[in-house]
């Protein structure tokens, strides 16, 4: 096995232990107290509607707004980390069959390994910040993704031409 | 004499030994994903729309109730939405949870050769994972029926604990697999080869290559969305709710139910974007973990190229399908559960031709072991 194919197949087995973890402790310690918080502050936004009370509306509204946005994305990391983790050993499997210079497929699995990674991370950062950067962090790593996944296909493709040239 | 009708190899023949821990993880694999595919195919047809529509009308009520000054009325009709969104947030976590831990099942299936521990402590982990995977989808789905009941803790019922027993149980063991893959790998254990790996059959290559396309495909859609629609589509939820709730505090129903309507227009579109992001690349791993697989799957050539080709047709079409819902409503709809079945059909055909391969492998097994037979 190559260079590039263990550092998918580890990287993509350590990656997905690391978004289990991040699930469990969310199951456990937080989603609950999210759901509550999103429910709650929707019924009291229209309660305070009906008690024709628009200030607590408006505030209620809003805690509604800020804990849907965190819940969703909190949500989308625990899947992106384990569904990119699952990719990465998938294709560190097969990554024989993409046919480059070990050098450049050791460089291809290292930019699909740091998107996996980056990615959710950003998306994970914007929990915490509405700010331009974990955006930037997130498009970053989606990109690298997307990139790495060309190269592979090209690699493959590239295969099979050479593979029915030889033939 | 019946093994020799199988392709296989002697290295196959040994990694995919009777109730190893690969054929645990294989047939376990497939067995959670062909369950949670047509528990959702059962979902989707009986719940997901009926559920979807007793939300909205709940939601509709609890608008209605402000519009009326009803505080009682609104936090009842609260509690009802509560009631639905856990109902389908459950079964849809139901579903998602027991595929996945399937696909995870099937890569370390094929990652085992590489894994440094004895066989009887690889068994031993093929058994925990999938103890837990299918705790965890079963907890999960109880959630919405048991509830609080005789619970020790505030927010989280005994169901709950169940499946995060059932996700710590999954992610032990694969930290255990991964402790031995980095064993095998600084032991210097980099030349160990695995015949499966090795198949260039022609559907083995239809799925690989098909497989990639879907998962691309996927990348572009979800990049797509999320650079035009996710942040206006979250700017949507909220400005629409607040026409909601303001229309009802001045009791304006005309601004109340043109909001609602468009609510549950900006709900639809958002699943189905979702659905069809997350199906599109799913659908892509799966039929690269089936090409991996083709060698122990014991049909005629003809056969194994004939279901890959359903396998890609479904994988390709569901997600197509999902995001035409919002235009053809009901049509789409109907051809994503049938195209669904499509995949779930060839699967099992999959499932079955790896059966008959492990049966073939353990009757010969079996006869060689047998008194007066000569190896």
């Amino acid at each position: 096995m190559s260079g590039s194919q263990r550092l998918l197949i580890i990287g993509g087995v350590a990656l997905a232990v690391w978004g289990m973890s991040y699930g469990l402790w969310y199951a456990v310690f937080a989603e609950h107290q999210a759901l509550d918080n999103i429910g709650g502050s929707l019924a009291g936004s229209f309660a305070a509607a009906a008690d024709r009370n628009p200030v607590r509306m408006e505030s209620s509204l809003q805690q509604y707004r800020e804990a849907k946005y965190v819940y969703d994305r909190q949500v989308d990391v625990h899947g992106h980390w384990i569904g990119l983790a699952m990719l990465l050993i998938v294709l560190g499997i097969g990554f024989d069959r993409v046919n480059f210079a070990e050098r450049f497929k050791l460089m291809l699995a290292l930019d699909l390994l740091v998107g996996a990674a980056v990615f959710p991370l950003g998306v994970f950062l914007q929990t915490m910040s509405h700010g331009p950067l974990p955006r930037a962090i997130a498009i970053v790593g989606s990109g690298l993704v997307i990139a790495g996944l060309v190269g592979c296909a090209v690699g493959v493709v590239a295969g099979r031409s050479t593979d029915i040239s030889a033939a | 004499m019946f093994i020799d009708n199988f392709p296989a190899l002697e290295g196959e023949r040994a990694g995919l030994r009777a109730m190893g821990a690969r054929r645990l993880l294989l047939l376990g694999g497939i067995g959670l994903i062909l369950t949670g595919m047509f528990f959702g195919d059962i979902f989707a047809v009986y719940t997901l729309h009926q559920n979807a529509a007793q939300v909205g009308a709940n939601l509709e009520a609890a608008a209605n109730a402000a519009l009326s000054g009803s505080r009682a009325a609104v936090l009842t009709n609260f509690v009802n939405v509560g009631s639905f969104l856990e109902n389908r947030g459950t079964k849809v976590d139901t579903h998602v949870h027991m595929i996945d831990f399937g696909y995870l099942a099937l890569l370390l299936a094929i990652l085992q050769p590489w894994v440094g521990l004895a066989e009887s402590s690889k068994k031993k982990i093929a058994w925990t994972f999938l103890v837990g995977a299918w705790l965890l989808p079963v907890g999960v789905y109880l959630i919405h029926y048991v509830g609080l009941a005789r619970s020790p803790l505030k927010a989280i019922g005994w169901a709950s604990i169940a499946a995060d027993f059932g996700g710590l149980l999954v992610l032990l063991a694969t930290l255990a697999y991964l402790i031995g893959l980095v064993v095998h790998f600084r032991g210097g254990g980099v030349g160990r080869s695995d015949e499966l790996l090795n198949d260039r059959s022609l559907e083995g290559r239809m799925l690989f290559a098909g497989g990639l396309t879907l998962i691309l495909l996927g990348f572009f859609h979800g990049s797509y969305y999320a650079a035009t629609d996710l942040y206006k589509h979250e700017a949507q939820d909220y400005t629409l709710l607040a026409q909601i709730s303001a229309g009802a505090a001045v009791g304006v129903r005309m601004v109340v139910n043109d909001a609602l309507s468009r609510y549950g227009q900006l709900q639809g579109a958002k699943a189905v974007n979702i659905a069809a992001h997350a199906h599109s690349i799913e659908f892509g791993l799966l039929t690269i973990m089936m090409a991996f697989f083709q060698p122990y799957v014991s049909l005629r050539a003809a056969w194994k190229r004939r279901w890959a080709a359903v396998l890609l047709v479904g994988s390709l079409m569901l997600p197509v399908c999902v995001l035409l819902e919002m235009k053809l409503g009901l049509v789409a709809g109907g051809a994503a559960d049938f195209a669904g079945m499509l995949v779930v059909l060839a699967l099992l055909a999959m499932w079955i031709g790896i059966l008959r391969y492990t049966g073939g492998l353990d009757a010969a097994a079996s006869s060689r072991s047998a008194p007066g037979v000569q190896e």
